[in-house]
């Protein structure tokens, strides 16, 4: 096998990949700093990431919340221990679902627009351009974004939680009528801080991984339509399994 | 000017909601944390020898229909005992004062909780009061091996009857 094609073989294309989203990721550190000295930019991109996200994160977490009402309910109630409903929903919502499926979303929601935007940026030259003016498109453009991407997830994943909870209260309270004190006190009794921190560090992890690799992908696109398309599919298919990959390790970390 | 207005405020409201609903999680979730809202109904004591792993929240009930919350459970050290204080609604006020309380077990998994049986006076509890006819709570591991004691001792002596609830009691104590 000549040199050439053992550099162009899939996993050393891959390799080159982490290392290049490695690289991208120190290169956004070392302007976050700057960045933060523009609130004005960071405040647009956290409306953009997290606001306008508020929406579809609220219903899914409500309904996730209700799923897990009647299903917790259907599966406690052959136990005869449907007030355990209130443990499970929270501690399932708290650990696993409110982080995983917020970041699924999120990738979908604010991770496509993330990169469509940077990436249409890059094909209508206007990074160029912004090169051209000595502005660091890393700084202006990149840096609040992925910042605000940050800042977002966990505040997203907190709301998901909530309002799941709020809905498996009220399948398993209003519909199927489990005793509300004991839903609260068996939750209160069983979920510790941990899990709740347990939680925020997921969702901040996944936070960090769909907003890096959103405009890592934007910022390099084929600079064409199809070129941004296909970036923008990239996000999310990336960011969703990395999600996933990463849900695994933090999960066997913390247990 | 509008966009911006529109913005800061969109945002801000998603900051406030993100940090609602982490302040919630973090300190109304797990059971060392504050606790907020006033509840009516009056308070009623009693003391038991064991409250197992009754929590403060769980209901309280009679004929199997909730009437009030366990408030906080404390320890008293002049008797040895366990004080759980409750909080009875309001409209559950004709509870005669010599009825019993026992704390029982919802299903074979749930949680504990106190039921109040009726007993014959003709006064009735009043805030602060005390309910003095208790039963605690049914330790499951000290069930199993009274059993299995019980089992191994009939095994044992061949024929012979199961041992006297005296005799078991002893046996319990000496371990």
């Amino acid at each position: 096998m000549s040199r050439r094609s053992l550099a162009e073989s899939p996993p050393a294309v891959a390799l080159r990949r982490i290392g290049a989203v490695a690289l991208f990721l120190v290169r956004i550190l070392g302007q976050c700093l700057p960045a933060l000295r523009q609130p004005q930019l960071l405040v647009r991109q956290l409306y953009n990431a997290g606001a306008r996200s508020l929406v579809i994160i609220m219903l899914s977490g409500l309904f996730v919340g209700m799923v897990l009402g009647l299903q917790g309910f259907d599966l406690l109630q052959r136990f005869g221990s449907e007030d355990a409903l209130g443990v499970a929903a929270a501690l399932s919502l708290l650990k696993e679902l409110g982080p995983v499926v917020t970041s699924l979303l999120f990738a979908g929601r604010a991770g496509t627009a993330l990169t469509s935007e940077i990436g249409l940026m890059r094909a209508t030259d206007q990074l160029t351009a912004m090169q051209m003016m000595a502005v660091d498109p890393m700084r202006r453009v990149v840096a609040p974004r992925f910042l605000g991407g940050v800042i977002a997830m966990p505040l997203l994943a907190a709301i998901f939680s909530g309002l799941g909870l709020f809905g498996a209260h009220l399948v398993g309270v209003q519909l199927m009528g489990v005793d509300a004190g004991s839903f609260w006190s068996q939750t209160q009794g069983a979920v510790k801080l941990e899990d709740v921190s347990e939680g925020i560090t997921k969702s901040l992890v996944f936070g960090v991984a769909v907003s890096l690799i959103a405009v890592y992908e934007g910022y390099h696109a084929t600079p064409t339509a199809e070129g941004v398309g296909l970036a923008t599919t990239r996000t999310v298919v990336a960011s969703s399994v990395l999600t996933l990959l990463l849900d695994y390790v933090l999960t066997a970390m913390f247990l | 000017m509008r966009t911006t207005r529109s913005l800061e405020l969109g945002t801000g409201l998603f900051v406030l909601l993100g940090f609602a609903a982490l302040f919630f999680l973090t300190t109304q979730l797990p059971g060392s944390g504050l606790k907020l809202g006033r509840e009516s109904g009056y308070l009623v004591t009693a003391r038991f020898d064991n409250v197992g792993d009754l929590k403060p929240g769980a209901p309280v009930s009679m004929a199997g229909v909730s009437i009030g919350r366990v408030e906080s459970i404390g320890y008293d050290p002049r008797v040895f005992k366990a004080v759980v204080t409750m909080r009875i609604q309001p409209r559950f006020n004709e509870i005669p004062d010599d009825s019993d309380a026992a704390i029982q077990t919802q299903g074979l998994l749930g949680g504990k909780f106190i039921g109040i049986t009726p007993g014959g006076s003709e006064t009735y509890l009043k805030g602060g009061g005390q309910i003095e006819f208790t039963q605690s709570a049914v330790v499951l591991e000290n069930l199993v091996n009274k059993f299995f004691a019980n089992f191994a001792r009939r095994g044992s002596d061949g024929d012979k009857p199961p041992a006297t609830e005296a005799q078991q009691q002893d046996g319990n104590g000496s371990k």
